[in-house]
């Protein structure tokens, strides 16, 4: 048994569930979104064992590193976040038909980390700019702002999907009630927005103390600020101007390809500090 | 008031959005040849005036920053004038008619006795909430009870924060400096040269590089890079430390960090010189300016310098020694020795041939030498920031009712079954507060 045997059981576990999910969404079937979540429990368990047994093998391959240092660990530790704060949602709100939105981010994120020849999943030392006890902290908050704006991005999809008319018969009349999606949308905007603060905050102490400077107009740094004047807007536009609704949904969709951009496009498109991931 | 809009907020931080972009784009703090050599001549005018080639500290950049904060002083100001009454009130007045539309309401109904029931549900609430108040009529009795009033602060401590992170950077910029500094291994400075402006600053003591040490894993990539420090004070030695990337030396207000290294010229080598007519060889030590006479004082060999970037017809062949052979017959030339092909000057296909023998690697590390008296003035700024958003998206103000009504009989006692609804509000996650007013509710038909 290793890592990569564990992680590759989770990305099909993951797949299994988004079956599930958009089987029991399109069938109707109530007791296959009940199954889902337990296949996504099944998953978000080999995912965190994946994780901590790659975090083993890193120790004793004589490295001694937390899983945290590439694309292919932060991958999957996009999906562990993403799948943590969805099981966390579904048990707390009791809507299982919203993971017909959420479950296929997570099994998309984990897959392309396998299954993109580019990125490499083999375990390398850790370069002397990552070897701080902050890794840990930045990494863990960014993705967990990460999770919130994914799945404030699969629920605003429903305001696209779901008929306005109470008595509309369409496979999307299931969904939940407005007033919960609204709720929903705005609970993990607000808890992405927390924890992207504080994984800007992190990344900033960290720079300062690796390299002298708490801000330096870095790529990665300025599209993590944009994405933040986003979220900033959406938090306004519904607080404080009444916006909500579609509109406010196509602010929270806008958001979250910043938050691809920042992830992804910084490090493919343009260069800087942070090449590794 | 333009100022005091949230429309001009929004607007301001669209605007911040879009041109931020802009910086990661195009290429920043580049010489002016690199960037009329990647835009043009016509576009660059364009990038100078508007100050494209250092964006994020360019007028306009700076100008809508100042924008920002004016606008977020000038709304929590006028705001907060507004909400003093509310989040410190002189006497707390409860209106239970606000309650009873409210969605979250839950009532039933039970056989027990008003008052014994009233003071149970006062210590639960008192207990879940705080403290109670308590309003009577004829048959009736409200409970009230709430929490978290001053929670309503934080969105302003949250604005606060970003003045106090953007004055802090202000200090930074005014006050402080970045510069960099390279010391070979040996060498003491107590002078640095800014990074943008190239202008000398003076340090209130001095570095001394002792050693500098960079190690490999096995698959080649580098695992440390570390420097061995020494500050010395008045020409007195204070104090010795390893620095390396992300432990960076802080002292008086200074901080030397490891930023990069690379090989110092050596001030000695040993030389091998061939004569490949008599097969005479001679090995020295030459020190660097020095000259020794070839083997059958056929003339001398001096040892010039090192370079780190050897260019031979176009191609680097990395580090190399060079030096000057000078000939009794009168020719003199310059030869170049890379210590990657030490057969290299064989192919010369003179009559001596030098080949360097042996060496001793030094090195020169890299430090950037910062000053920022803003910092703490940012890092305050984070830690307001992080408190008060958790306080304004997670803590809300809460205020729970409780009801108890009693159908009056005819001779004005109290009778019958005892009517009771609880509800709730909450100026924020008004899920949440369902969720709690269900809870309770199912306590209290407990009780």
């Amino acid at each position: 048994m290793n890592s990569s045997l564990l992680l590759s059981a989770a990305t099909f576990i993951y797949a299994l569930a988004s079956v599930f999910y958009i089987g029991s969404f399109s069938f109707k079937k109530q007791v296959l979104a009940k199954l889902g979540f337990w296949v996504i429990v099944i998953g978000f368990i080999a995912n965190t064992s994946g994780i901590l047994l790659r975090w083993m093998e890193s120790y004793q391959m004589g490295y001694g590193h937390a899983p945290f240092s590439n694309m292919y660990e932060s991958l999957v530790f996009f999906s562990w976040t993403v799948a943590a704060l969805y099981i966390f949602v579904e048990i707390k709100y009791r809507e299982s038909i919203i993971g017909v939105f959420v479950s296929p981010l997570i099994f998309l994120a984990i897959a392309y980390a396998s299954f993109d020849p580019s990125i490499s999943s083999k375990i390398s030392p850790l370069i002397p700019a990552l070897k701080s006890n902050w890794l840990i902290a930045h990494v863990i908050t960014c993705f967990l702002g990460y999770a919130g704006f994914a799945l404030a991005f699969g629920f605003s999809f429903i305001y696209f999907v779901k008929p306005r008319d109470p008595n509309a018969t369409s496979i999307f009349a299931k969904l939940p009630d407005w007033e919960i999606i609204d709720e929903l949308t705005y609970q993990m905007i607000v808890f992405g927005f927390l924890f992207l603060t504080i994984g800007i905050i992190t990344g900033s102490v960290w720079a300062n103390s690796a390299w002298g400077k708490y801000w330096s107009w870095d790529p990665k740094e300025t599209w993590s600020l944009i994405t933040w004047f986003i979220y900033a807007i959406f938090l306004h536009l519904r607080l404080m101007r009444g916006w909500h609704g579609a509109k406010l949904a196509l602010v929270s969709i806008f958001g979250f390809f910043c938050v691809l951009f920042t992830y992804f496009g910084v490090n493919y498109l343009l260069s800087g500090l942070h090449s590794y991931g | 008031m333009f100022f005091a809009s949230v429309r001009l907020t929004v607007y301001t931080l669209v605007i911040l959005a879009v041109t931020s972009i802009i910086g990661t784009v195009i290429l920043q703090n580049g010489s002016p040849q690199q960037y009329v050599n990647l835009y043009g001549q016509g576009l660059y005018n364009l990038i100078q005036v508007l100050q494209i080639d250092d964006m994020y500290h360019a007028w306009w950049y700076l100008l809508l920053l100042l924008l920002l904060c004016i606008n977020i002083v000038v709304c929590s100001v006028e705001r907060l004038s507004k909400t003093w009454k509310i989040i410190f009130p002189d006497k707390i007045k409860v209106n239970p008619k606000r309650f009873l539309s409210a969605k979250n309401k839950e009532s039933f109904e039970t056989e027990k006795d008003l008052e014994p029931l009233c003071a149970e549900y006062e210590a639960l609430l008192s207990k879940r909430i705080g403290k109670v108040i308590r309003q009577e009529a004829e048959g009736s009795v409200v409970l009230y009870a709430e929490k978290g009033r001053w929670t309503r602060l934080g969105v302003y401590v949250v604005h606060a924060s970003v003045i106090l992170l953007l004055a802090g950077a202000l200090i930074g910029a005014l006050f402080g400096f970045k510069a960099s500094l390279r010391l070979d291994e040996g060498e003491t400075a107590d002078t640095v040269f800014d990074s943008k402006t190239r202008m000398p600053i003076k340090l209130p003591f001095a570095i001394q590089c002792n050693e500098f040490e960079v190690r490999f894993y096995d698959t080649g990539a580098p695992e440390e890079f570390r420097s061995n420090l020494t500050v010395i004070e008045g020409g007195q030695e204070s104090f010795t430390r390893d620095i390396r990337v992300n432990q960076p030396l802080r002292y008086k207000g200074i901080n030397v960090f490891q930023s990069s290294y690379g090989t110092a010229s050596p001030n000695e080598a040993v030389f091998q010189i061939t004569d490949n007519i008599t097969q005479d060889v001679i090995t020295q030590t030459i020190k660097k300016g020095q000259a020794v006479d070839l083997p059958g004082n056929m003339g001398t060999f001096k040892f010039e310098g090192f370079l780190p970037h050897f260019d031979f017809r176009g191609h680097n062949l990395g580090e190399a020694f060079f030096g000057r052979m000078t000939l009794a017959e009168g020719k003199n030339f310059q030869i170049g020795l890379p210590t990657k092909f030490p057969t290299f000057d064989k192919m010369r296909k003179g009559r001596f041939t030098v080949v360097v023998k042996d060496f001793d690697q030094a090195y020169y590390t890299g430090l950037q030498v910062t000053k920022d008296p803003g910092v703490w003035y940012v890092y305050a700024g984070f830690i307001f920031m992080i408190v008060g958003c958790w306080v304004t998206f997670f803590i809300s103000h809460q205020s729970v009712c409780i009801g108890l009504e009693t159908s009056m009989s005819n001779a004005g006692s109290t009778s019958g079954p005892v009517r009771v609804w609880v509800a709730g509000k909450a100026n924020r996650n008004a899920h949440g507060m369902t969720l709690k007013i269900r809870k309770l509710a199912t306590i209290l038909k407990d009780i």
